[in-house]
């Protein structure tokens, strides 16, 4: 049997590896995607007062240490039995949205878009940022430092650091804003409201405006019928700090919605022997392998499964252009998985003009920004929408708030097994008779990053985008080809 | 500045860690042009193509300055720690994981097989057969492979020879941005590195010194936690406000960024200059706010620490003297 390795060259960093195994034909038998690290945090968070949490979580990943922070804080409401005061939960969504800019402008400009705005058969050369500012003009650079600019600066007034932030505790938020600050902060936001629109125009052009691009998304290799799940408002819409997660069927049927403390009705995570990482799935449905369709428990979270579980986006121009998405795409739900680039670019204009609801709001500059807990601390949920996926953190303390058990469900490793199945069928699809495509690195690469796959989070390793060799074997294990990509 | 027509090669690496100091680095914004001008970038996952086989082509101590971050969680971080190490004339243990453990290594309390035994036993993990990872494993197609996690978690100066430190969960990006220019001014002979071993891109002193928060030699009766007297007063010293802020033990550098947003040091710039073990700087710093010379009621206030372990070696561990706990050191024994 012929054996192909799949690795990062960054394996020994621990991003995460794929091994595919050919059978005598030469066709794909079966492959692993392999997580090689564990960090141990549900162990060591025992111990530790829960107020910390959001500040020791922040550390499982330092590319979206936000989202750590939101989720542990308000599964330490949650453990407080409670509500933090409006302006605290105005503040808290207020830094939330201009984190998502800035980390979906990262995600766009630095490690998906390239593969579109450049063309997926262009040179690895030009597949990344500078190939962008080389094509769509120098301007474009500065303002893509500019919106991860003013986004770290919100992140920093409001949560105290540019990099694990530091102020939401139980029952609110240690520090305000001034009216000074306000002002500042809502002229970015407008600034970023632009900044969105131009950056879906730049989509439009470029790929919308491109058949072959359209194909490759609308392309059988990139779609899998899942379930999706996102979490939605009180209307339904789009939310990224709070509400139920609603989950639809491959069919687009809402299954139903729950809240945080109703997590484990509904989610579950299967084990395999050979990756430190689990497979969450739904558990109404049932683990069924890795396999598509409605009987299958394996769901989606990200941007694209955000869209498809919710009815619409709460901002007027992130909802016009949700109409578009899904007239120009065919209908909900969309199951190409390429077409997350688009959906996460629709994110980023809602989370833009949400920034500025949040800023205008009448009640944001208010002192009144945290609540005493009272009651005796038990057991707590949290859940936010991580921009790579619906993050749950759960924890149980003793009479003095000190965590005695916890449980985390992180962005990415929701998107574990749809990951293991994209890369299997991009390898299935390419990989014909013994004949190895050289189009396969690229291809392979691209079903996984549609889905912004951060390993920081998800294995508590490293994010970022993932450089790939693959080395086939013969039956014997002997090399007889190596095909790299971002090695020389 | 170059030697010989050619500029010195600049390298970044992240072991076991969390991003979090890449994206402190890519936040100097401008002085990433500086490094782009000044050095080669020959070996930086985050920001280029990586060439992992073209470092182990390279000739020993052909990399000039290499940044790394992250602990020594499994045996492949401890493969490319030495290779780097080789290949490296300056190498820089980068941020809190790679200088201390930072929190990670919290994980050196309970032994391996307890962290394994915790990931595959949570309330939502479905594994009626008590799976467990395996390091080899034989797949019906053939065998596959994941690395070794190390019984406890090693700081990088516990596996290779470390030049210098620069501490922080992550490093401030001003001070990282100093340090480069430092680099830059040492290629062009216009400074000198400092001694070998030394701390860089960081105080002399401690957080307190930093830290604008008012002192007025108050003694407390009680520790009391952030949610019950949040919002603290802006102008007094957390820690004269009863909560406890681990600023007295650590070292500057931060500009005290977390108690300007009222919230407390945790730690993350690591012991201050000449303190050999944190914890008990720390505790020295707390006995002498307590008002109160009874042993009884001095037990009683201490009780309001809930979590004395995860205060006094939040950070450190790793790199402390103490390393890990007996149950995870015996864990390697296996």
């Amino acid at each position: 049997m012929q054996h192909i390795s799949i690795d990062p060259i960054t394996r020994l960093e621990g991003h995460g590896k794929i091994e595919i195994f050919l059978d005598s034909k030469g066709n794909v038998a079966n492959s692993y995607f392999q997580i090689p690290e564990l960090r141990g945090f549900e162990r060591f968070c025992v111990g530790r007062p829960v107020e910390e949490m959001p500040l020791l979580t922040n550390r499982i990943c330092g590319v979206c240490p936000e989202a750590h922070h939101m989720a542990a804080a308000k599964a330490a409401d949650a453990v407080y039995h409670v509500d933090p005061p409006r302006t605290a939960k105005l503040l808290r969504e207020l830094l939330y949205s201009a984190f998502y800019c800035t980390d979906h402008t990262t995600h766009f400009y630095a490690l998906g878009g390239p593969d579109f705005v450049m063309g997926p058969t262009a040179p690895v050369a030009e597949r990344n940022i500078l190939g962008v500012i080389h094509k769509v003009g120098l301007e474009i650079g500065g303002k893509v430092i500019q919106m991860r600019k003013y986004g770290h600066t919100v992140i920093e007034m409001i949560g105290g650091r540019k990099v694990h932030p530091c102020t939401s505790i139980p029952g609110g938020i240690t520090k305000g804003i001034t009216e000074e600050q306000r002002k500042e902060i809502e002229e970015m936001g407008r600034w970023a409201v632009e900044f969105a629109q131009f950056s879906l125009d730049i989509f439009n052009q470029i790929v919308l405006g491109n058949k072959e691009y359209v194909d490759l998304i609308l392309g059988d290799v990139y779609t899998h019928r899942t379930y999706y799940i996102g979490t939605v408002d009180e209307k339904d819409k789009v939310n990224f700090y709070d509400g139920k997660v609603s989950v639809v069927s491959p069919s687009g049927k809402r299954l139903g919605k729950y809240a945080a403390a109703e997590y484990t009705d509904w989610i579950a995570e299967h084990v395999e022997p050979w990756t430190y990482l689990k497979f969450p799935y739904l558990k109404k449905i049932g683990w069924k392998g890795f396999v598509d369709g409605e009987d299958s428990g394996v769901y989606m979270a990200t941007p694209l499964s955000r869209l498809n579980a919710a009815d619409g986006m709460a901002t007027p121009k992130a909802q016009a252009e949700y109409e578009k998405f899904y007239s120009t795409l065919g209908g909900k739900p969309v199951h190409q998985r390429l077409a997350t680039h688009w959906a996460r670019l629709i994110e980023l204009l809602y989370a833009a003009e949400r920034w500025v609801e949040l800023v205008t709001d009448p009640e944001v500059t208010s002192p009144n920004i945290h609540t005493k807990p009272t009651e005796k601390p038990t057991e707590g949920v949290g859940i936010v929408e991580a921009p790579r996926g619906t993050l749950t953190h759960h924890y149980w303390t003793d009479e003095r708030g000190v965590v005695t058990r916890a449980n985390l469900i992180v962005g990415t490793t929701n998107n574990y097994a749809p990951i293991q199945m994209s890369t299997n069928k991009a390898a299935t699809s390419l990989i014909k008779d013994g004949n190895i495509n050289e189009g396969l690195l690229n291809m392979v690469e691209m079903a996984f990053r549609a889905y912004d796959p951060c390993f920081g989070c998800a294995t508590h390793s490293l994010p970022g985008q993932m450089p790939l060799e693959i080395t086939v074997h013969n039956a014997d294990g002997e090399v007889v080809d190596v095909l790299k990509q971002y090695v020389e | 500045m170059s030697v010989n027509g050619k500029k010195p090669k600049f390298a970044m690496y992240w072991a076991a860690s969390c991003g979090g100091c890449e994206i402190a680095v890519l936040n100097t914004h401008e002085k990433i042009l500086d490094v782009d001008a000044n050095f080669e970038v020959v070996f930086w996952p985050v920001a280029m193509d990586a060439k992992y086989k073209d470092v182990e082509a390279m000739e020993d101590g052909e990399i000039t300055l290499c940044l790394f971050n992250g602990g020594m969680r499994n045996d492949e971080n401890e493969h490319i720690a030495r290779l780097l190490r080789r290949k490296s004339k300056i190498l820089v243990a980068f941020g809190s994981c790679a200088c201390e453990g930072c929190i990670p290594g919290l994980a050196n309390f309970s032994s391996i097989q307890d962290i394994v035994d915790t990931a595959f036993t949570t309330i939502s993990t479905d594994n009626p057969a008590n799976i467990r990872p395996q390091v080899s494993f034989a797949a019906p197609e053939g065998e596959i492979h994941i690395p070794t996690l190390n019984p406890v978690l090693k700081t990088l100066d516990q596996v290779v020879d470390v030049d210098y430190y620069m501490p922080g969960c992550p490093p401030e990006s001003p001070q990282i941005a100093a340090v480069i220019d430092l680099v830059i001014k040492v290629l062009k002979g216009e400074a000198e590195l400092p001694p070998k071993g030394s701390t860089i891109g960081a105080g002399n002193s401690t957080v307190c010194d930093e830290c604008p928060r008012k002192r007025n030699e108050k003694l407390i009766k009680a520790f009391k936690r952030i949610q019950d007297i949040a919002p603290a007063d802006p102008d007094l010293c957390l820690l004269e406000q009863g909560i406890p802020c681990n600023g007295p033990a650590t070292r500057s550098g931060c500009v005290a960024r977390c108690p300007q947003a009222g919230a407390q040091c945790i730690g993350c710039y690591g012991p201050a200059e000449g303190v050999v073990d944190y914890g008990a700087r720390l505790i020295s710093a707390f006995a002498s706010v307590i008002d109160s010379d009874k042993p009884e009621e001095i037990d009683q206030i201490l009780d309001g620490l809930v979590d004395p372990a995860g205060q006094f070696y939040r950070f450190n561990l790793a790199g402390s003297l103490l390393r890990a706990s007996k149950a995870a050191q015996m864990s390697g024994n296996r």
